[in-house]
């Protein structure tokens, strides 16, 4: 039987692929793709959470409508990143992050 | 679903994710993710979230990715030349990862509600879909609102950066 540990396990086990992505990768759209799991994991859990929380025998749906606000501002952010990588490739000519060091001490 | 399916979604969701993270080429990567989106969308349908699963198929599999696709095509990238691993950062990123996967697991273990059944849902006529944009428009109208002025602002924001020289 499946239970709602699975669905956690599963989602984390996203979620660390996703932040293994961010911290060993150095190219600045693979880093952005590990993002866009991470928050995928993340909307995982919060649907399994709804789906185990069942009220007259609905389930939650704020956990849902979560879901969809994420997905909107994730969507929203994936083309204003994807702008500025854009722009930063125009001026640096690299997506390769150790290669943008202005701000390093 | 029965577990075997589960498990098989689970499994294409997790082996993708990581070809995403190993993948020398940003193309493959890419194509990588839309694979992992889908058996992704599939958990969701699984757990009776038929909207939220159309949705991740339709804006991420669908919009996101082909527009990480085009940005690839665009700035014509390579697959990365093997460089010499930054030894710090592989260290300090796999106790990292290790940590959090044991703070993970203890987690889940102790987590007593885990263990629930999956309780049944009530049949009903109007499908989830119905129930979803109720809830959305009458008690999250003002999120909505908001939400859409966030990618109006978004939109805007984009074909500024996107000039070649700002005014």
């Amino acid at each position: 039987m499946i239970t709602l540990n699975d669905y956690l396990i599963a989602s984390g086990l996203l979620f660390t692929i996703g932040f293994a992505g961010v911290l060993l990768r150095r190219n600045i759209i693979i880093i952005f793709m590990a993002l866009e799991l991470m928050l995928n994991a993340a909307n995982l859990s919060l649907v399994g959470f709804s789906r185990f929380n069942v009220k007259n025998g609905l389930p939650d749906l704020d956990g849902q409508i979560f879901v969809f606000f994420i997905i909107t501002v994730a969507a929203a952010e994936v083309a204003v990143g994807l702008a500025i990588i854009v722009a930063l490739y125009r001026a640096k000519q690299t997506t390769h992050v150790e290669d943008i060091n202005s701000l390093k001490f | 679903m029965s577990p075997v399916v589960f498990w098989i979604f689970v499994g294409i969701m997790l082996v993708f994710g990581g070809m995403v993270v190993i993948n020398r080429s940003p193309v493959a990567s890419a194509l990588s993710l839309v694979v992992s989106f889908l058996a992704l969308a599939a958990l969701f349908v699984s757990l009776d979230a038929f909207f939220i699963g159309v949705i991740e198929i339709l804006i991420y599999a669908g919009a996101v990715m082909v527009l990480f696709l085009f940005i690839i095509m665009l700035l014509d990238l390579k697959a990365e030349q093997r460089h010499r691993p930054n030894l710090l950062i592989l260290c300090g990123g796999t106790i990292v990862l290790v940590l959090f996967v044991k703070v993970l697991s203890q987690v889940c273990y102790s987590f007593e509600g885990g263990n629930a059944k999956f309780p049944t849902l009530a049949p009903d006529a109007q499908g989830d879909v119905w129930h979803l944009g109720m809830t959305l428009f009458k008690q999250y109208n003002l999120p909505l609102q908001v939400v859409g002025t966030l990618i109006l602002v978004a939109s805007v924001g984009v074909v500024i950066l996107s000039k070649r020289e700002l005014k």
